[in-house]
């Protein structure tokens, strides 16, 4: 920017900036982080009243790891996560696929089923679901919080596996067919392999909504199936201790690690 | 996720388009227009979406059609399930209660509830418009590599988990929390406010549960304005508030629009921060509608609830949708895509 275009008055700054603007924008990013970190700091504490800092320790950790009813959650968590991942990675390769060569009633469909568990609220979609498997005499547990699972995870497995799609330049298939590729041989040999930072991508968010959802799984956990989040929730009700920090401080961990890889892989594209 | 800069859009648009005729390039809107594409080779068919479909099928519509059929039911002997007998008494109890002496009277409790959950997502959002279009707007002001960044700092709240985020203002709001420690530190208060368990601290959960909701969508229409509007704006002799009240918020009020639906609905259904942090006195729909399918035992009038909060729902998108596509002069503001 050259001196005359200097904004008429002003210190100095940006035409661009405007006043309090900045300011208002690190109090909303330490609004967004802030809590998190005090989370994570409590679970340090060796005090049993969570708020109340007496001294730094790592028991709480080892406490909540050691804790056979935590491990059954972990071990639920982790089962129904993955299968979700996966059955729903596999649904939304086939739609994203599908959605191209749709019609537009049909695309109107698959996109109004595909974007309803984003937009109803959960709690209709989890009471809802319940009543399907009691109705079905569908037994509760982790089965059923997994079928649940997969619905809800789909739109975000699609999200980076529709975008790679729509990337793939469609004269590599055409040069593949001229070359005598049949149909299936292009799919395993050119879709997937270019689908597959998308794929991959899909499958880390589709695992963390999974792993970290609370509202579907508490409704439909039944006796045995107990996940992590509703473990963590009973905790929250009945007694807190700095545990339930450190339970909070590694899922959250896992999370954002997991969300950092799959924005690696979205990113490297652009 | 969008740092891209401004004048690099039109060349990636047209290079995009050239190279893939067939795919849809730009939104979901321009797939709409579209009839059935020709096949090229390789692209596969539609029946690779089927199982998808059908799975949602059954696990999206089917329990949302059990829901409203439930809703016309009799209330079972013991409380789970349904008795299979027309009935509209689950949509009475919604205003009438039911006295002893059989009669009906008129009880506000639940649209009082209901009310109270209108309220309490509407100061949510006004909140969430007031923070967002700041940041939103200083986000998009920055450098092309510091915009990539800080759409990713404002989008991992959003990948954590809801019921953690929502804890921490337990812990925060309490009476021995790190809040009410420093004000008593500092010689403030005397004794500690009672945050924790109030309307107030149901409002503070929802604002930061659904608040990258709000900063996204506007980013999204902030980082496509051009600032050279703004900047002629200035020559012409307008200050910095007419510039932002005349020139910006305008052009990123599509994104206010997409934000305001993506917080307003969640914010509506919203379970976690009142039972968490409203303590039992400020229960919103979602929770009524829980303790339906829990301790209360009356699944119709649980159902009816919920059809209820689907109705109000899908009336506000309508709504939405309206007035959406009168102010959207640009592109649609896809705002879900927007998060990834």
């Amino acid at each position: 920017m050259s001196k005359a275009t200097r904004p008429p008055r002003g210190t100095g700054t940006s035409l661009r900036d405007f006043p309090t603007f900045t300011a208002v924008s690190v109090a909303v990013l330490a609004f967004l982080y802030l809590p998190l970190l005090f989370v994570v700091g409590y679970s340090f504490n060796s005090n049993r009243v969570v708020t109340v800092w007496k001294g730094f320790t790592f028991d709480w950790y080892a406490d909540v790891l050691g804790n056979d009813d935590i491990q059954r959650a972990v071990t639920n968590s982790l089962r129904v996560a993955v299968v979700a991942t996966v059955v729903s990675v596999l649904l939304a390769v086939g739609l994203a696929i599908g959605l191209i060569r749709m019609a537009r009633a049909g695309r109107l469909l698959a996109w109004g089923l595909i974007g309803a568990p984003l937009i109803l609220p959960e709690i209709v979609l989890a009471i809802g679901t319940l009543a399907l498997f009691v109705q079905l005499r569908m037994p509760l547990g982790v089965p059923a919080i997994t079928l649940a699972h997969i619905a809800f995870c789909i739109p975000f497995a699609l999200l980076p596996i529709r975008a790679r799609l729509r990337g793939i330049d469609l004269a590599i298939y055409e040069a593949a067919a001229d070359l005598g590729a049949s149909e299936w041989v292009i799919f395993r040999r050119i879709t997937v392999p270019l689908l597959a930072p998308g794929i991959v991508a899909g499958a880390l968010l589709a695992f963390i909504i999974s792993l970290d959802d609370f509202l579907v799984s508490y409704f439909l956990a039944g006796p045995g199936g107990t996940t992590l989040p509703v473990y963590i929730f009973g905790m929250i009700r009945n007694s807190i201790t700095p545990g339930v920090n450190a339970l909070s401080t590694m899922l959250l961990g896992v999370s954002i690690v997991i969300v950092t890889f799959a924005y690696l892989l979205t990113r490297r594209k652009r | 996720m969008d740092g891209r800069g401004i004048d690099s859009r039109g060349m990636d648009g047209r290079e995009v388009n050239r190279r893939h005729p067939a795919g849809s390039e730009s939104d979901s809107e321009s797939d709409w227009s579209r009839r059935v594409r020709p096949a090229t080779p390789g692209q596969g068919t539609w029946l690779a979406g089927l199982p998808g479909i059908l799975f949602l099928g059954l696990l999206v519509l089917a329990p949302l059609v059990i829901i409203v059929i439930y809703s016309f039911l009799s209330r079972a002997k013991f409380g789970v399930g349904v008795k299979w007998t027309f009935d509209i008494t689950p949509y009475l109890d919604l205003l009438y209660s039911e006295s002893l002496a059989g009669g009906r009277a008129f009880d506000p409790t639940y649209l009082q509830i209901i009310l109270n959950s209108f309220w309490f997502s509407l100061i949510t959002t006004v909140v969430c418009i007031v923070l967002s279009v700041p940041i939103a707007v200083w986000m998009a002001t920055r450098p092309a590599a510091w915009r990539t960044a800080l759409v990713f700092i404002v989008t991992i709240p959003f990948w954590t988990s809801l019921l953690i985020r929502t804890y921490a203002f337990v812990i925060i709001l309490n009476d021995n929390g790190p809040i009410n420690g420093s004000l008593q530190f500092l010689g403030i208060i005397g004794s500690p406010i009672g945050m924790l368990y109030t309307p107030f601290a149901t409002v503070v959960g929802l604002v930061y549960s659904f608040l990258p909701f709000m900063i996204l969508p506007i980013y999204a229409s902030a980082e496509r304005f051009d600032f050279r509007l703004a900047e002629a704006a200035y020559d012409l002799g307008a200050n910095r508030w007419t510039v932002l009240r005349r020139i910006v918020v305008p052009a990123i009020r599509p994104g206010i629009f997409a934000g305001s639906l993506l917080v307003f609905i969640p914010a509506l259904g919203s379970f976690l921060a009142p039972e968490l942090l409203g303590g039992g006195k400020t229960s919103m729909i979602a929770n009524v509608i829980a303790a339906q399918f829990g301790a209360s035992r009356n699944w119709p009038f649980g159902a009816a609830l919920s059809v209820l909060l689907l109705v109000i729902s899908m009336l506000i998108l309508v709504a939405f949708a309206v007035v959406a596509r009168r102010a959207r002069r640009q592109q649609g503001v896809n705002a879900w895509e927007s998060l990834l």
